[in-house]
C-alpha cells in the first residue's frame, strides 16, 4: 500500500517553515528587523513569559526571520527543532553549555576544527570541562573512554582537515549503551549528503557560515534536535530532567518531553549567553538553503573532477578524499555517504612547507582565507592557520602534515579551477 | 506527581502545583501515541491560573507504566480511579482525539464526576482505515508517517509553527519513535472499536464543547455531527487553519476556546 507522502527534501528546502507573510502576503521570508514585540495586554505578556502561550518577546531569545531558518534546518535533518546561533561555535557551546556542568567530561574526536579543538581542549577547560581526544576511526576508542562524569560523545560527520569518516552507527551504539548522546558537527556534509539522526545521531550542529548559507556572505550556527534521546530514561542529565531554579522551578523534560533540550537551550542558553543570530543573518542564510539542492550536487561533481585530476599529478603526494579506494574510510563512505563526500579535502604537495606557499601564492582562481562551503573555491594551508595552535604531535593525529593544503571546491567552471591548479603546481614544482 | 493506579505507577502533570481542595481540577487526556506534554501550554496555563491541572499520561504512554488499555471504557475507568486516588469529587474532563472519547465515556458512565468536558479533535466513529491499523500492528514506520500528515493540516510542513524554531512534524515522528512496540495500535484499536458513542452522549447531561479543525484529517468536523446533534447542551468552537493537532498548530486560539468554555 502507498501511504502518505512527506514533502520531499527539495520542497522543503525552499517552503519549510515558511508561508506567505499573513500580514502582507510576502512571498519571500520578511526581515523582521526588531528587538522586540508588542503584548496584547499585560495577561497576555505574563503568560509568554510563563510559557502558556506560544510567541516572540524578544529578539536574542526568537525571532519570526530567524525562526523559519530553525524550522527550515529542522525540516531538512529530521528533527523536533533547531536553534540558530551567532555562528557554528555558538552551536557548539550551546550544546554543551546546556548539556553539562563544571565536572562534566567530554569524549571526541581528535579530528575536529581548530576552534572546536580549541575550545574542548583549553577554553572550557577553565570552567572545569575535561575533553578526552580519541580517534574517529576507532569507535572502541570512544567506548574505553568514557568516565563516569562523561556527558557527550562529539565528532565531525567527515573530520577536519583529513575527512576521516565518523562511523555514527557504531559511536552511536556505544554512546547509548552508556546512556549517552551522540552530537554531530555536520557542516561539511549538510543535510542534502547525510541526515546523521538516521544514522544514530542524537544531537547536531552546523556551521551554516558554510554550504547552508553557502556564499560567503553571513555568519552563523544551528543546533538541532532529534528529540530521540530520552534524557528521563538517562538519568545522567538533571539540567532537564530536575527542577530548575533558574527558570520557575522548571523541570524541561517533564514540561515538553521530546523538547526538552532545545527549551532550556532556548530559554537559559539564548536567555543567558545570548548568542543569538539576527534576522538579517538568517534571511542571508536562507536564501543559500533554497538552493542547497542544486548545489550541494555541482560541488560534489567538480570535487570529483579536480580529485581525479589531482590523483594524475606527479606533484601530489597523498590526497586526503573518502572516495579514493586508498583512503582508510573508502569502505564506510559508501556506506554512509552514497551521494558523496563533499567538497573539502585536502591534499600533500610534494616538497613540504615551502611548495605549499609557492602553490597557494600561485593560485589566481582560488581564494586563500580561512572559510569552507563558498560558491567559490578557496584554499588554505591548515598547518599555519586553521590548526596552528595544535602542538605537532596533535597535528599528526589530525592528519596535517607541513605540505596539507586544503581545498574547497566552489561552483566555478571546473576546467578553470583545474587549470589554475596545474599552473600552481607547475609554480611549486620550481621552487624545489 | 506520581501515584499508584490499579497498583501500577502512574504519572500525572501538575504544572508544578500541589493539588488544592478549594480549587477545579482539570484534567487532560491525550490521544493515540501521545503523552501528558501534548498539552504543554493549555495545561500550564490553567495550573498557573487556579485550576488543579492534571495532564494524564495514560497507562503505556510518556511516564506511566504499561500495558497500554485496550478500550475506551477500560480508559474511562481507569480515569476515574485515578480521581478516587486522589479524592476529587468533581473535574472538567478535556480530551483530545482517542482521550475526547475516553472524556465522553466518562461523562456518560460518571455524570456525578463530571463538571464539564472539551472534546477536542473528536469524531463518531472514530473509524482507522484498515492499512493504518496493520502498519501499526506490524510497528511499521509506515504507521508514524500516516499518523503523522494525518495528524496535521495539510500546510503544516510549509507553514510557520507558532512555537518558535520547532518542526511539527518532527516532534510527532519522535514522539512516536519513543513508544514501546503495539502502544499505537492498541490507541487506535481502541478509537477503531469504540461503538458506545451514540448511546453515552445521549447520558451527557454537563455542558460541553467541541473543538473542531477544520483541515482535520483524522477526524473531519462532519464526523462530530452527530455528536453534537445528540449533545444539545453544547458548544463548538472551529478553527479554520488547523488539522487535527489543535493544540499544537493553534495553541492560543485553542487555549482561549478552553478558557472561555471554562
Amino acid at each position: 500500500m502507498s501511504g502518505p507522502k512527506f514533502p520531499g527534501f527539495d520542497t522543503l528546502a525552499l517552503h519549510a517553515g515558511q508561508s506567505p507573510d499573513p500580514a502582507t502576503g510576502a512571498r519571500a521570508v520578511p526581515i523582521y528587523q526588531t528587538t522586540s514585540y508588542v503584548f496584547r495586554d499585560t495577561a497576555h505578556a505574563a503568560s509568554l513569559f510563563n510559557m502558556e502561550r506560544a510567541g516572540h518577546i524578544y529578539s536574542r531569545i526568537s525571532n519570526p526571520t530567524v525562526a523559519v531558518l530553525e524550522e527550515r534546518i529542522a525540516a531538512l535533518e529530521g528533527g523536533v527543532g533547531a536553534i540558530a546561533t551567532a555562528s557554528g561555535q555558538a552551536a557548539l557551546h550551546l550544546a554543551i553549555a546546556t548539556l553539562m556542568d563544571a565536572g562534566s567530561h567530554v569524549v571526541a574526536s581528535a579530528a575536529l576544527y581548530g576552534g572546536s579543538h580549541n575550545l574542548l581542549g583549553y577554553t572550557l577547560k577553565r570552567f572545569g570541562i575535561e575533553t578526552t581526544f580519541v580517534s574517529p576511526r576507532s569507535p572502541e576508542d570512544f567506548r574505553k573512554a568514557i568516565k563516569p562524569n562523561t556527558r557527550l560523545l562529539f565528532g565531525e560527520t567527515l573530520g577536519n582537515p583529513g575527512l576521516d569518516v565518523l562511523d555514527i552507527p557504531a559511536v552511536s551504539g556505544i554512546a547509548h549503551e552508556a546512556g549517552l548522546p551522540l552530537l554531530v558537527d555536520s557542516t561539511f556534509t549538510t543535510p542534502y549528503l547525510m541526515q546523521p539522526f538516521e544514522l544514530g545521531a542524537d544531537l547536531l550542529y552546523h556551521s551554516a557560515t558554510k554550504f547552508l548559507g553557502g556564499h560567503g556572505v553571513a555568519i552563523g550556527g544551528v543546533l538541532v534536535d532529534s528529540g530521540r534521546f530520552d534524557w528521563e530514561k538517562s538519568g545522567k542529565f538533571p539540567q532537564l530532567t530536575a527542577p530548575y531554579a533558574g527558570f520557575h522551578n522548571m523541570d524541561f523534560e517533564e514540561e515538553s518531553g521530546t523538547r526538552a533540550f532545545l527549551l532550556r537551550a532556548r530559554r537559559e542558553g539564548l536567555r543567558d549567553f545570548g548568542a543569538c543570530m539576527a534576522p538579517m543573518t538568517a534571511f542571508q542564510i536562507l536564501q543559500g538553503v533554497e538552493t542547497l539542492h542544486l548545489r550541494m550536487p555541482r560541488h560534489v561533481e567538480s570535487t570529483r573532477k579536480i580529485v581525479a585530476f589531482l590523483s594524475s599529478s606527479s606533484s601530489v603526494e597523498q590526497i586526503l578524499y573518502p572516495e579514493i579506494p586508498g583512503h582508510p574510510d573508502h569502505a564506510l563512505a559508501k556506506k554512509l555517504l552514497p551521494k558523496g563526500c563533499g567538497a573539502v579535502f585536502s591534499f600533500d604537495i610534494k616538497g613540504g612547507r615551502e611548495a605549499g606557499r609557492k602553490f597557494i601564492e600561485a593560485l589566481r582562481v582560488f581564494s586563500h582565507l580561512a572559510n569552507v562551503g563558498d560558491a567559490k573555491s578557496l584554499v588554505i594551508h591548515p598547518a599555519t592557520t586553521t590548526h596552528y595552535r595544535m602542538s605537532d604531535e596533535d597535528l599528526k593525529k589530525a592528519g596535517i602534515g607541513p605540505g596539507t593544503v586544503r581545498l574547497s571546491i566552489g561552483l566555478e567552471d571546473a576546467a578553470d579551477l583545474i587549470q589554475d591548479l596545474e599552473r600552481a603546481l607547475a609554480s611549486a614544482a620550481k621552487s624545489k | 506527581m506520581r501515584l499508584q493506579v490499579d497498583g501500577k505507577s502512574v504519572f500525572a502533570y501538575t504544572a508544578a502545583h500541589e493539588l488544592d481542595a478549594a480549587q477545579r481540577t482539570v484534567v487532560f487526556v491525550h490521544g493515540a501515541g501521545l503523552d501528558h506534554s501534548w498539552w504543554g501550554l493549555q495545561s500550564r496555563y490553567f495550573g498557573y491560573h487556579g485550576c488543579n491541572v492534571l495532564a494524564l499520561d495514560l497507562p503505556g504512554h510518556g511516564r506511566s507504566d504499561g500495558p497500554p488499555l485496550a478500550t475506551v471504557e477500560e480508559m474511562a475507568d481507569w480515569v476515574f480511579a485515578l480521581l478516587q486516588e486522589l479524592k476529587i469529587e468533581k473535574a472538567i474532563i478535556v480530551g483530545h482525539s482517542m482521550g475526547s472519547l475516553v472524556a465522553l465515556e466518562f461523562a456518560a458512565r460518571h455524570p456525578e464526576k463530571t463538571e464539564k468536558i472539551a472534546l477536542v479533535g473528536v469524531a463518531f466513529p472514530m473509524k482507522v482505515s484498515a492499512a493504518f491499523l496493520d502498519a501499526a500492528r506490524r510497528n511499521d514506520p509506515a504507521a508514524y508517517d500516516m499518523d503523522t500528515i494525518w495528524s496535521h493540516a495539510p500546510q503544516v510542513p510549509f507553514g510557520g509553527n507558532p512555537n518558535p524554531g520547532m518542526w511539527m512534524y518532527g516532534d510527532t515522528l519522535a514522539r512516536l519513535a519513543r513508544l514501546a512496540p503495539g502502544v499505537l495500535h492498541s490507541g487506535l484499536n481502541a478509537c477503531n472499536n469504540y461503538a458506545a458513542g451514540l448511546e453515552s452522549a445521549a447520558k451527557v447531561k454537563c455542558p460541553v464543547l467541541f473543538v473542531l479543525g477544520a483541515l482535520d484529517m483524522m477526524t473531519p468536523p462532519r464526523g462530530a455531527q452527530a455528536l453534537q446533534e445528540a449533545m444539545k447542551n453544547s458548544n463548538s468552537v472551529r478553527m479554520s487553519s488547523s488539522g487535527h493537532s489543535l493544540m499544537a498548530e493553534a495553541p492560543d486560539a485553542t487555549l482561549n476556546a478552553l478558557i472561555a468554555f471554562l
